[in-house]
C-alpha cells in the first residue's frame, strides 16, 4: 500500500525523449520515421500515442521501450541517458522495469499458460519456486489462474491478451507498453482487456504507454499524443 | 535463463518438431554407429592380437637375423657376387633370406646386455605319441622367459635336463586321454629320423597343455633339453659346415631394460649387419597395418558424420525462422543475445548427443549379436575372441567427438537466431 502511494506522490518523469530522431536508411533513399520528438511521460501517467498506420507511433513506442536506439536525441528513463548504457543494463530494465503487451499476443501455443507468464522471471534467472508462485499470482489478477495448466493455444483471444497481461505484470513493472493491445480482439473483449490496464493504472500506479488508433482508448487516457508522418503534431491532456 | 532452464527449453524446443528430429538424429546415430562398430572392431582385434602375442611368450627375447641389404628379386634380378661366408635360402616372400652360422652367435654374444644367443633350429619331428596312434606334430623349441597360456598344468622348464614338452590342447585326445589334467606328468613317444633314414624315438614329459591360439595353432613347445635332443639325431654325422646354419637366432636380455637399452642393443646389432625385432616389434607392425585399415573404415563413419551435420544446421535454420517471433519476444524481455545463442547451440547439442547415444547402443547389440553368433560359427576356430570390444574412453570420445560436432553445426543457425533484431522478429508474420 505504502508503494502505491509513494508511486502516486512521486511525480518524476520515468520515460522521457529528447530531439529523439530516427532515420531509416542512408542518402537519397533515407527516411526519416521520427522527427525531434520531445515527450517527458510522468509516473503513473497514461498516455495514448495515436496516429494513422506508417506514422511513426510504433517506432517510437520501439524507442521508449528501449526495443531500438534513436539515430540522434536521446531517450531517458528515470532522468538517465540510455545512450549511455550498456546492452546488458538496457536488457535488464527492459526485464524488470518493463512489461509488454502486443497486438499479436506472442504466446508459445503449445505451453502452458503458466509457463508463458513466469518467462520474464525465467530470463531473470528468477528460482522455480519463486516464479510459480509468482505466476499464479499474476493470473489471479488477471483472473486466469483456472487455465494456468492449460496450454496457450486453447484459450481464446480474449483470455491469450489477458495472459499477456500477466505475463506484463509479473515483474512488477514501473511501466507497461501496449502495442494495440485490442487489435485482435472484438468489441467486447477488447473492452475487457482495456480495463484490467486501466485497472492497474489507478489502482497499482503502473505508467501505461499505450499505442492506438482506437480514440475510445485514447479518451480514457491523461494524455493524448498524435504523431503524423514522424512529428508530435497535436498532444492534449484529458481532464 | 539458468543453465538448466536453457537446457529444459532446448530439449522441448527439439521435441517440437519430432519427425524432423528425428530424422536428423537418424543420420547422427548411422555415423556414430559405424564410427563405434569400426573401432569396436579394431579393439577387439587388437586385444585379441596381444593376447596371442602374448602367448608366444618373453618380452626379453630379440629374433635375430642377417640384414640382406640386396635388393628385393621383386625389383629385378640381382647381380651375383662370390661370398663364400653366405649362403642364400628363400625368405618365402620373393626376398633372399641371409643364413646364420656359429660366427655370428659368438658376435651377437659380444653385444652388451645380451645374456645368451641360440641358433633357432628346426626341430621337424616325424610324429608324436600318446598310448594311441601316431600323429604329425610341429615342435618348436621354447626360448626366453614363457607366458604361453596354459589350460592346465605350467610351460616346459629350460633348465631341466629332463626332456619336457608342452602340447596344444586339440592333442590331448588324439594322444589317448581323456581329460588335459589326466595327461600331465605322463611320458609321449616322439619319432625323429636321422640322416640315414633310420627313425629313431625320444620320450618327453608332458608338463602343460597350453590354449588353442591363433598364431602358434598347434605348434608344441620343447625344451632346451628335448629341442638339443632331437636336433642331435637330425644331424647325426652331417659335417659341421652344413649344419650349423641357420635362418634365425634367439638373443635374451634381462627383464628389467629399459626401451632405450633395449634400443641401444638394436643399434648395436645393425651396425654388425643383423637385424632385430623385439615380439613388440613384429606385434606393432601387425597393429600398425590394422590401424590403417581401421582409419579407412572410419571415414566412412565420418563420411555418415559430415551428411549429418548438414542436417543439424538444416534442421535449426528451419527451426531459427519458425521461431522468429518467439526469439524477437525473448529478446524484448530482455533475455541477452548470448543466451539465445546458447539456446540454440544446445538444441544442436542435445541432437548429437541423442544420437551419439542410440548409435553407440545400437553399435553395442550388434557387437552382441555378432560376438554371441560369431563364438558358435564363423569364429569357432579363434576361441577368445571378441570382435567387436568396446572400451569406455572409445565410447565417450565418439559422444563427445560427435556433440562438438553439433556444436559446431548448430553454431551459424545459432548466430542467425542472437543477432535477430526484436522488432524486425516481432513485426514477423
Amino acid at each position: 500500500m505504502i508503494d502505491i502511494m509513494v508511486k502516486l506522490i512521486d511525480k518524476s518523469q520515468v520515460v522521457g525523449a529528447e530531439h529523439v530522431t530516427k532515420i531509416y536508411g542512408k542518402g537519397e533513399v533515407a527516411f526519416t520515421a521520427l522527427d525531434d520528438i520531445n515527450i517527458s511521460i510522468m509516473s503513473g501517467e497514461s498516455v495514448a500515442i495515436l496516429g494513422k498506420s506508417g506514422s511513426g507511433k510504433s517506432t517510437l513506442m520501439h524507442m521508449l521501450a528501449l526495443l531500438d536506439k534513436p539515430t540522434k536525441g536521446t531517450v531517458l528513463v528515470n532522468d538517465k541517458d540510455t545512450s549511455k548504457m550498456s546492452n546488458r543494463q538496457i536488457e535488464s530494465l527492459r526485464n524488470k522495469s518493463y512489461g509488454f503487451v502486443f497486438q499479436q499476443f506472442f504466446l508459445n501455443g503449445n505451453d502452458t499458460v503458466l509457463n508463458n507468464v513466469i518467462l520474464p522471471l525465467k530470463i531473470a534467472k528468477i528460482g522455480r519456486r519463486e516464479r510459480n508462485l509468482r505466476g499464479i499470482k499474476s493470473l489471479e489478477a488477471v483472473e486466469l489462474v483456472d487455465k494456468a495448466k492449460t496450454k496457450a493455444v486453447n484459450l481464446s483471444g480474449g483470455q491469450k491478451q489477458r495472459a499477456c497481461i500477466a505475463r506484463a505484470l509479473i515483474n512488477n513493472p514501473s511501466v507497461i507498453f501496449a502495442d494495440e493491445p485490442t487489435g485482435n480482439l472484438d468489441s467486447h473483449t477488447g473492452k475487457i482487456v482495456e480495463d484490467l490496464l486501466f485497472e492497474l493504472n489507478k489502482k497499482h500506479g503502473i505508467t501505461l504507454i499505450i499505442v492506438t488508433h482506437d480514440e475510445d482508448i485514447a479518451a480514457r487516457c491523461n494524455r493524448q499524443m498524435h504523431i503524423l508522418d514522424g512529428k508530435l503534431i497535436d498532444s492534449k491532456e484529458n481532464i | 535463463m539458468n543453465f538448466i532452464d536453457i537446457l529444459q527449453t532446448a530439449s522441448s524446443n527439439m521435441l517440437r518438431s519430432k519427425v524432423r528430429t528425428l530424422l536428423t538424429i537418424i543420420a547422427i546415430v548411422i555415423g556414430a554407429m559405424t564410427i563405434t562398430l569400426t573401432n569396436g572392431i579394431g579393439t577387439g582385434i587388437k586385444t585379441y592380437l596381444n593376447q596371442q602375442i602374448g602367448n608366444l611368450g618373453a618380452s626379453n627375447v630379440l629374433i635375430v637375423t642377417l640384414t640382406n641389404k640386396s635388393t628385393s628379386p621383386a625389383n629385378g634380378p640381382v647381380k651375383y657376387t662370390y661370398n663364400p661366408n653366405v649362403r642364400v635360402s628363400s625368405g618365402g616372400l620373393g626376398k633372399e633370406q641371409l643364413l646364420m652360422n656359429l660366427n655370428d652367435i659368438a658376435k651377437i654374444k659380444s653385444i652388451h646386455n645380451i645374456t645368451s644367443a641360440v641358433p633357432s633350429h628346426s626341430l621337424s619331428p616325424d610324429y608324436i605319441k600318446g598310448t594311441g596312434d601316431k600323429y604329425q606334430l610341429t615342435l618348436e623349441q621354447q626360448f626366453g622367459s614363457t607366458t604361453a597360456d596354459m589350460v592346465v598344468g605350467r610351460g616346459v622348464n629350460n633348465n631341466s635336463t629332463k626332456n619336457q614338452i608342452s602340447i596344444p590342447e586339440s592333442y590331448v585326445s588324439v594322444l589317448g586321454y581323456s581329460s588335459n589334467h589326466s595327461i600331465i606328468g605322463k611320458t609321449v613317444t616322439i619319432g625323429v629320423t636321422n640322416p640315414r633314414s633310420v627313425q629313431l624315438t625320444v620320450t618327453a614329459t608332458v608338463t602343460g597343455v597350453q590354449q588353442k591360439n591363433l598364431i602358434g595353432q598347434a605348434t608344441a613347445y620343447a625344451n632346451t633339453t628335448l629341442g638339443n635332443h632331437i636336433y642331435s639325431i637330425r644331424n647325426a654325422g652331417i659335417p659341421k659346415s652344413l649344419t650349423n646354419t641357420f635362418l634365425a637366432a634367439y638373443a635374451t636380455f634381462p627383464n628389467n631394460l629399459t626401451t632405450a637399452q633395449i634400443n641401444k642393443i638394436k643399434n648395436k646389432l645393425t651396425s654388425k649387419g643383423f637385424t632385430g625385432m623385439t615380439i613388440k616389434d613384429e606385434e606393432s607392425t601387425i597393429f600398425s597395418v590394422i590401424s590403417a585399415i581401421i582409419v579407412v573404415f572410419d571415414l566412412f563413419g565420418i563420411i555418415a558424420l559430415l551428411a549429418a551435420s548438414f542436417g543439424i544446421i538444416n534442421t535449426l535454420f528451419m527451426s531459427v525462422q519458425e521461431r522468429t517471433k518467439e526469439i524477437g519476444l525473448m529478446k524484448a524481455l530482455g533475455m541477452s543475445p548470448r543466451r539465445i545463442f546458447a539456446l540454440f547451440s544446445i538444441e544442436a547439442i542435445l541432437i548429437g548427443f541423442w544420437g551419439s547415444i542410440l548409435g553407440v547402443v545400437f553399435a553395442f547389440l550388434i557387437g552382441n549379436i555378432v560376438n554371441t553368433i560369431g563364438r558358435h560359427s564363423f569364429l569357432k576356430d579363434f576361441p577368445g575372441l571378441s570382435l567387436l570390444t568396446f572400451p569406455l574412453n572409445t565410447v565417450f570420445s565418439v559422444i563427445i567427438g560427435i556433440m562438438i560436432i553439433a556444436f559446431l553445426a548448430g553454431a551459424l543457425p545459432a548466430l542467425r537466431a542472437s543477432r535477430k533484431d526484436p522488432i524486425e522478429a516481432l513485426r514477423y508474420e
